[in-house]
C-alpha cells in the first residue's frame, strides 16, 4: 500500500511539473500547444540516452533534456509564433506527430517500440535514489522548483507582458513590447521545464517507450491545466492531483480492466464537458456567472 | 514659415490596398509641443496614416522622419522605443488586467521584462518595479484615475477607459503621442473632461498628432490642422483657416 501511494505521489509531482509548465503557455500567454507530451518524451529520451550512451548521470542528463527540449520548441516556435498565435496549435500538433514518429522509427537510437531499458537511478553525492519514498522527495523538490520558477515568471513585469499578449497582442506591440521574442522565450522555458519532467520520469521508471508520449498524453496534460484552472498558479497542480486520483479510485470499485480502461477515457471526456459548462475557469476558477 | 523644425516629417507617403489609393503622396509636418489634428471625411486615410507612422503597415513609398531619423520600415515596437506611441480608436485596453497594470505596462521595466534579469538581478528588478509603481500611480493621479487603480479595465466607464488609453501611452515617456479619435463616442460632459486632458499633455512637453472626426471640435482641440481627402492632403494650417474654407467644408459635409 505504501509503494502504491508513493508511486501515486511521484506521478502527481511529475504531472504537476508538466501541467505547470504547459500553463505558462495556455493560461498565461494564450498559446495553445498540443506538443507537451512530445516535449516530455524528448526530455525522457534525451536524458536516458545521455545516461546509456554517454554515461552522463541523472543531473547531466537533465541539463541535456532541458536544452534539447527548449531547442526543439524553438525550432517550431520561431517560424510559427511570428504569425498570429493560432498557427502554433497546428505547428505543435505537427511537432507531436513528428517526434513520436522519430521515437518509433529511429530504432538505432531509440530502439523503437521496444523502448530503452536499464536507465540508471539518480545519484546524489554518491547516494543512489532508488527507494520510492526517496523519489517522492526528489520529484516533489522539482515540482516545487518548477512552481517557484513559474511564480517568479508570472508575478513580474515579464508576467505582465505575457498577460498583455494574451489579452490583446496588438496593444502589446503598440506599447513597445517585442511580442515575438517574448512568445519564443516562454515557449522555450515551458519546454525546458516539461523536458525536465521527462527526465525525472525516465530515471524513475528506468524504462521508456514511445507509448508514454503520444498525442493522447498531450491532450491529457492540457486537460489537467483546463480542469485545474489556468487562471491560478495552483490550478494545474490541483488538476494533476484530481485527474490522477480518479482512475486510482476506480480501481477500488470491482470493475473489470476491460471496462475500466475505456471508462477512464469516458470520465475524462465527461469531466471536460461538465467543466466547460459549469466551471469554465477550472476547479480553482470562479463558478460561472458568480464572483 | 520659419517654424521650429518638425518633430515628425511625413513626405510623399503613399499606400494602396488593391486598386484603392488609401494614402496618396501625403506630405505634412508635426511641430513640437503643439497639437496637430488630422481631419477629413470617412475613408480619407487618417487611420492608415497612423498605421503607417507606427509601423503597423508598410508604405508603397515615401518617408517618415522622426527628428531626422527614418522610421518607415521599422516594426511597431521599434517605433515605440524611438518615442512615437499611439492609442487605438477601439482602445484595445487589456480588459482583464487592472487599471494599474495597464499603466505599468507603459512604464519602463527592462530588467523585469528580461528573463535573465528576473532570476539573476533580483535587487535591480525590485527597485525598478517600485519605481514603475510609483510612476504609474503618479500618472493615474494626473488622469484622475487613482481610485480606480485596482479595478479591471473592462469595468471602467467608457470615458474613463479613454483616459486610461491615454494614461498608458503617457506613462511610456515617448515624446510624440498619436491619439486616434480621442473624443469619439463621448457625451458633452465627458468631452469636458477629455479635451482639457489632451491640452494638458502638451503642457507636459508632449507633441500630439490626433485624428478628429468632428469639425466643430477641431478648433477646441488642435493648434494645427491637416485636412485629408481621398488620401491626399488638401490643406494644412490653423483650425480657423480650415474650418472657414467653404471648399473644405463642402467636401467634409458633402453639401
Amino acid at each position: 500500500m505504501t509503494a502504491y501511494l508513493t508511486h501515486f505521489l511521484v506521478m502527481v509531482a511529475i504531472y504537476a511539473i508538466l501541467a505547470l509548465s504547459l500553463n505558462l503557455l495556455i493560461g498565461y500567454s494564450g498559446i495553445f500547444s498540443l506538443a507537451h507530451a512530445a516535449i516530455y518524451g524528448i526530455g525522457a529520451y534525451a536524458s536516458a540516452l545521455a545516461a546509456l550512451k554517454l554515461g552522463l548521470g541523472f543531473w547531466g542528463g537533465m541539463v541535456v533534456a532541458a536544452s534539447v527540449g527548449a531547442f526543439a520548441s524553438a525550432l517550431v516556435a520561431i517560424p510559427s509564433l511570428r504569425v498570429a498565435g493560432d498557427y502554433y496549435v497546428v505547428a505543435s500538433f505537427g511537432l507531436q506527430v513528428v517526434v513520436l514518429a522519430v521515437f518509433m522509427n529511429w530504432t538505432d537510437l531509440t530502439n523503437g517500440l521496444a523502448g530503452l531499458p536499464g536507465i540508471p537511478r539518480p545519484r546524489l553525492f554518491g547516494w543512489v535514489i532508488d527507494q520510492p519514498f526517496e523519489y517522492v522527495f526528489l520529484a516533489a523538490a522539482f515540482a516545487l522548483l518548477t512552481w517557484a520558477i513559474c511564480w517568479r515568471l508570472t508575478n513580474s513585469a515579464f508576467g505582465r507582458v505575457l498577460q498583455a499578449i494574451r489579452d490583446d497582442e496588438i496593444a502589446a506591440v503598440a506599447m513597445g513590447k517585442n511580442v515575438v521574442l517574448v512568445k519564443i522565450v516562454i515557449a522555450c522555458i515551458s519546454s525546458a521545464l516539461g523536458a525536465m519532467a521527462g527526465s525525472l520520469y525516465a530515471h524513475y521508471i528506468t524504462y521508456i517507450n514511445p507509448s508514454s508520449f503520444s498525442l493522447h498524453e498531450s491532450i491529457f496534460i492540457a486537460t489537467l491545466v483546463i480542469l485545474g484552472g489556468s487562471e491560478r498558479l495552483a490550478g494545474p497542480i490541483v488538476g494533476a492531483f484530481v485527474l490522477l486520483a480518479v482512475p486510482e479510485l476506480l480501481k477500488f470499485l470491482a470493475i473489470p480492466d476491460a471496462i475500466a480502461a475505456p471508462m477512464r477515457q469516458i470520465i475524462y471526456g465527461a469531466l471536460l464537458i461538465v467543466f466547460m459548462l459549469v466551471r469554465p475557469e477550472g476547479i480553482l476558477g470562479r463558478a460561472r456567472d458568480g464572483r | 514659415m520659419a517654424a521650429e523644425a518638425a518633430v515628425l516629417r511625413v513626405q510623399d507617403l503613399s499606400r494602396s490596398f488593391g486598386g484603392i489609393q488609401a494614402v496618396d503622396e501625403c506630405t505634412f509636418d508635426v511641430r513640437p509641443g503643439v497639437i496637430t489634428g488630422l481631419i477629413g471625411p470617412n475613408g480619407a486615410g487618417k487611420t492608415t496614416v497612423f498605421n503607417l507612422i507606427t509601423g503597423f503597415l508598410g508604405a508603397n513609398h515615401g518617408s517618415i522622419r522622426l527628428q531626422g531619423t527614418e522610421i518607415l520600415g521599422l516594426s511597431p515596437h521599434q517605433v515605440e522605443r524611438l518615442g512615437v506611441v499611439r492609442t487605438f480608436q477601439h482602445l484595445r485596453l487589456w480588459n482583464k488586467m487592472s487599471v494599474l497594470e495597464n499603466v505599468l505596462l507603459g512604464c519602463a521595466t527592462p530588467a523585469g521584462e528580461n528573463v535573465f534579469g528576473l532570476f539573476l538581478r533580483a535587487g535591480t528588478v525590485r527597485a525598478e518595479e517600485q519605481r514603475a509603481r510609483d510612476r504609474a500611480m503618479e500618472v493615474l493621479s494626473l488622469f484622475g484615475l487613482t481610485d480606480r487603480a485596482h479595478e479591471l479595465a473592462e469595468d471602467l466607464a467608457y470615458a474613463e477607459q479613454k483616459l486610461l488609453s491615454m494614461a498608458r501611452i503617457f506613462a511610456t515617456d515617448a515624446p510624440v503621442l498619436l491619439l486616434d479619435e480621442p473624443t469619439s463616442g463621448l457625451d458633452s460632459e465627458s468631452l469636458g473632461r477629455i479635451i482639457p486632458m489632451v491640452r494638458r499633455l502638451v503642457d507636459h512637453g508632449k507633441t500630439i498628432l490626433l485624428i478628429e472626426h468632428n469639425m466643430e471640435l477641431i478648433s477646441e482641440l488642435a493648434d494645427q490642422v491637416v485636412f485629408l481627402h481621398q488620401g491626399r492632403v488638401l490643406a494644412a494650417g490653423p483650425p480657423a483657416e480650415i474650418t472657414s474654407d467653404p471648399a473644405l467644408t463642402e467636401i467634409y459635409f458633402g453639401v
